[in-house]
């Protein structure tokens, strides 16, 4: 049987930490939930508390309040079925693109023939069959986020959490691996939730995006999407009014968010 | 045609890399026959007696001082860098150390000589004791400070693929530290040749510090500068081992 995605309950989600002394509010009173098998985007601007949000999916931090449900459970540290994808992308300077990819099942004490035969299947499906040699210096930005999601991928996750995923990538680069992104959601199992800057990225990606306000963090508007990822969607009329309803919601969040 | 471009490739490589040795010689030569002294023999006079002395006993002493350099350098290494990578690692248990380190850091090991020659004699033990007190607090300090720096998103983004505490310190932390534990190494080699001619020159019988100060005692002027020569050697050697290593463990370095 076919394994479904997560799904994702976060319900008045806050989180403070200490900064030379005092006490900082990343996020407020957050609240948001994501379908099994979705793909959905958190967008704010810089410090808005997306990646901070991603950590406690992660279960890498705890909340300091509110609580995080996935699948009706909290998230612990290292969910076996969460796997998290950071903006630098993660990827271990010391190990071969192969050695990257099968760190997870390694980690996992998987059997070797096990780790070999998944190592080798994700490979393939990422198009890095003939880099497996090659040091992560030695890739190119796309070749090396490609290596980030094929590692992430291995460990078979019910949630995919991106930061930033494509920031650091050319244009066209981004786009193609957006798309490859929509073919890995198309063969299900995955619900995917990224954080990003980028207006058009989140309008062409989310099928649900989520504009943060900044300072502290939290949720401003919520767009429903449903062409997102759709063929060809980029370039209908569509997809610019919601970039331009993002970019206003951003605005907007903007005043909300600074201190009165 | 190729062959020839290869062939040219290497001679140039050779002599971009004898050209220094080259000039070192030729000013040697040069300030040897300027100042006419017995005390500074030219480079010639000095190869040919390193030559002779070496079948004569030198090579019996270039042994003794690499042994007690070579067990130094593993000792210090071993206990090292594992206690500057825990510290490293663990914040809490390095604020309690770190005043302790900070205190005994820079204090001059070497003055130590005669206490540790009461309670570990004159023979290997007492010298290898000594040159590993020395470069022991090179390699933790060295150590303790990579492995702080480590990258926090690194290390999170292999706790989030559901690694342990181990786990984060076999394919993390230690991957990261060993180009800074080879820094470490060479700048301790240097350290450890200068301690041992130090700790080989008081109250010994055998090792290159020794043989160095018999030659001065002597006037030996030309044996001396053998003896100078060999632990040139040992320090070119220790080198070179450390370069090959580190090609060999560390590959992605410089890509």
């Amino acid at each position: 049987m076919a394994r479904a995605g997560a799904a994702v309950d976060v319900d008045r989600l806050s989180f403070f930490y200490a900064h030379n002394g005092n006490r900082v509010e990343a996020l407020r009173e957050v609240s948001f939930s994501l379908a099994s098998g979705s793909i959905s985007a958190v967008i704010g601007p810089s410090g808005c508390g997306k990646s901070t949000l991603l950590y406690i999916l992660a279960g890498l931090l705890p909340p300091s309040g509110g609580k995080v449900l996935i699948n009706g459970e909290r998230p612990l540290p290292g969910r076996r079925a969460t796997s998290l994808i950071l903006q630098d992308y993660g990827l271990l300077p010391w190990k071969t693109v192969w050695d990257n990819v099968v760190l997870g099942l390694v980690v996992r004490r998987l059997p070797p023939g096990e780790i070999r035969a998944t190592g080798e299947r994700v490979l393939q499906e990422m198009g890095l069959g003939e880099l497996r040699k090659r040091y992560p210096a030695e890739l190119s930005g796309g070749q090396r986020q490609r290596v980030a999601i094929a590692r992430a991928l291995a460990t078979k996750p019910d949630l995919l959490l991106m930061d930033e995923p494509f920031s650091s990538l050319d244009a066209l680069t981004r786009e193609a691996l957006q798309d490859t992104l929509q073919k890995i959601l198309q063969a299900g199992g995955l619900t995917v939730l990224l954080v990003t800057h980028n207006i058009e990225e989140a309008a062409y990606l989310g099928r649900r995006v989520i504009v943060f306000t900044p300072h502290p963090g939290c949720v401003y508007k919520i767009f429903e999407n449903p062409r997102a990822c759709s063929p060809g969607y980029r370039k209908t009329a569509e997809f610019f009014r919601l970039c331009t309803e993002l970019r206003g919601a951003l605005e907007l969040g903007r005043g909300a968010g600074e201190p009165g | 045609m190729a062959q020839s471009k290869g062939r040219n490739k290497i001679l140039s490589r050779l002599i971009f890399k004898l050209a220094p040795i080259l000039v070192l010689f030729l000013s040697w030569q040069l300030l040897a026959v300027l100042l006419n002294s017995a005390a500074l023999p030219t480079p010639g006079r000095a190869f040919l007696t390193f030559f002779q002395e070496i079948p004569a006993g030198l090579w019996k002493h270039f042994l003794v001082s690499s042994w007690r350099v070579l067990a130094s350098i593993f000792i210090s290494l071993l206990g090292g860098v594992a206690l500057g990578l825990w510290l490293g690692a663990e914040e809490r248990f390095d604020r309690f150390f770190a005043p302790l380190i900070y205190l005994t850091y820079p204090v001059p090991k070497i003055v130590f000589l005669p206490v540790v020659m009461v309670f570990l004699g004159l023979g290997d033990l007492s010298k290898i004791f000594l040159i590993t007190l020395v470069v022991f607090f090179q390699d933790l300090v060295t150590t303790r400070d990579a492995a702080r720096n480590v990258s926090q998103a690194m290390i999170l983004s292999v706790v989030s693929l559901g690694a342990g505490k181990l786990d984060i310190y076999r394919h993390v932390i230690w991957p990261a530290i060993i180009p800074d534990v080879f820094t470490a190494l060479r700048i301790g080699s240097g350290t450890a040749i200068a301690v041992l001619f130090f700790a080989e020159s008081f109250a010994s019988s055998e090792g290159l510090g020794y043989y160095l100060m018999d030659a001065w005692s002597r006037n030996a002027y030309q044996e001396m500068f053998a003896g100078i020569m060999a632990m040139g050697l040992l320090g070119y050697l220790l080198y070179v081992g450390l370069d090959m290593l580190d090609k060999k463990i560390c590959p992605w370095k410089g890509l």
